[in-house]
């Protein structure tokens, strides 16, 4: 029973049984129901549906790329491909002695500009507050920005990082993916970013198909020889 | 129910409809899941001589501020026919008839889509009838289902619908525009399939309490037909008809 995945539309009775409804499922009396377009994941206990389409939602601890919408004397708004805007206050840029009328904010980020950050907090009250206080995160100054389905990213990133790495590896691009389904894309040499935006592409528009990481290896190294 | 051509035969000796059809047999269904660029989610519909396509955009941000909700989202649905959706020209601007329609629609799909999941956003859907030949509530409120589901807003269930009622002292499934001109009932059934619930129930006409639990039967049946064609929709954009 196990793993035992199948391609469901909302409606679909999953499963019935003693299962916990996890992720885009509900349980209606004994019944767990998928409530998207997906494919179902039965592990242990929980019953799983994975999402092939759909928006962004915020999750606590995601690393998303950013793009800064505008500012006021406190905070920045940024462009996060989601419903929310996120919100990265003042502070967590100038530090603690942050004060209003001696920093200006548009020296540090200013309003188109792209950065890595991660969703320090989000409920269903508020709007999801960011922060670029971490290691590798911060304003993005090289590279390309591409734009993914956002429900393809854990394609992207493949099975522990499998997919990812070897997109890197072939290309020596650096590639940043933000779970909202942006992607920097930056490379010294130029045939090494296209054939990178071009295995991503891959991924993105074949997310569905069965051995992909095999084909998009391919696709690598065909064009390394030509 | 105007009657306008009471030498109309909407129901032959055999039982053979106006267009051919038995009692029980709906119009030629194809709807097609996706096909628009730019919105987040869309369908397209032909229900017999009916043309619907519908776009869905969202969760998105509220415009006006003061229309969003911090419980929940909100859904809106604007029904709309083209000026050459019908046989004379139609005025564009939305009529009593469209505000109406519009709203049936939203309440027919709030019980599936799962708007509290979205605080203070709003799920927009726009119906565009392009041709219409009765019975657009029901394609444009299946349609809409497939354009929600497609955009990958969360939903309890699909809503599946399609008109029952009554011509000739019978009931019949799926009620074209002559037999809703000149008929003697006509009852809009939307139905969640899965949860078996009704969504959706109009009644335009007068029917016995037999017929009336009849012409329900008919339709939640026909609702269980189109509901295998939204699958199939879906199936066929999402999983290249693998799915079941």
């Amino acid at each position: 029973m196990a793993d035992k995945r199948k391609y469901v539309i909302p409606g679909d009775v999953v499963t019935t049984g003693p299962f916990r409804p996890e992720q885009n499922t509900v349980l209606e009396g004994n019944k767990i129901i998928s409530t998207t377009i997906g494919i179902s994941e039965i592990y242990d206990d929980s019953v799983r549906v994975i999402p092939l389409t759909g928006k962004y939602i915020p999750k606590i601890n995601d690393l998303v790329i950013g793009k800064v919408n505008s500012h006021t004397s406190l905070s920045w708004e940024l462009d996060i491909n989601s419903c929310y805007v996120g919100f990265l206050p003042a502070q967590d840029v100038f530090g603690r002695d942050f004060s209003a009328h001696a920093d200006e904010l548009a020296t540090k980020l200013k309003t188109g500009d792209l950065v890595a950050a991660r969703i320090a907090n989000f409920d269903r009250t508020r709007d999801p507050l960011v922060s670029i206080s971490d290691r590798d995160l911060g304003k993005i100054d090289s590279g390309v920005l591409m734009e993914i389905s956002p429900s393809k990213v854990p394609r992207l990133i493949g099975k522990k990082g499998s997919m990812i790495q070897m997109i890197e590896e072939a290309t020596d691009a650096a590639v940043t993916i933000g779970q909202n389904g942006w992607v920097v894309v930056s490379c010294e040499s130029p045939e090494g970013l296209l054939k990178a935006k071009k295995a991503i592409q891959m991924v993105n528009e074949q997310a569905h198909v069965a051995n992909l990481t095999d084909q998009v290896k391919e696709m690598l190294d065909k064009k390394g020889e030509s | 129910m105007g009657g306008r051509e009471a030498t109309m035969v909407l129901m032959d000796e055999n039982g053979k409809r106006c267009d051919g059809r038995t009692v029980d047999e709906p119009r030629r269904i194809m709807i097609k899941a996706g096909g628009l660029k730019n919105a987040d989610g869309s369908s397209y519909i032909e229900f017999g001589d009916n043309k619907i396509l519908v776009g869905v955009f969202g969760p998105r941000d509220v415009h006006p501020k003061h229309m969003s909700d911090t419980d929940t989202g909100i859904l809106r649905v604007r029904y709309h026919m083209e000026p050459f959706s019908v046989g004379e020209r139609k005025n564009p601007a939305p009529s009593r008839r469209e505000i109406e329609i519009s709203k049936v629609i939203k309440e027919a799909l709030e019980p599936a889509v799962m708007l509290e999941k979205f605080p203070r956003t709003a799920v927009d859907v726009f119906i565009e009838v392009l041709q219409a030949d009765g019975g657009t509530r029901c394609a444009a409120l299946t349609a809409a289902s497939v354009a929600l589901a497609d955009a990958g807003i969360p939903m309890r269930d699909m809503v599946a619908a399609i008109a029952a009622g009554k011509v000739a002292d019978t009931v019949i499934l799926d009620v074209n525009n002559e037999e809703d001109q000149a008929g003697q009932a006509d009852m809009p059934i939307g139905y969640m399939p899965n949860l078996e619930k009704i969504t959706l129930l109009q009644l335009d006409g007068v029917l016995t309490p037999e017929e009336y639990k009849k012409c329900i039967q008919v339709g939640v049946d026909g609702c269980k037909l189109v509901y295998e064609l939204q699958k199939k929709a879906l199936n066929d954009k999402y999983f290249g008809n693998k799915g079941e």
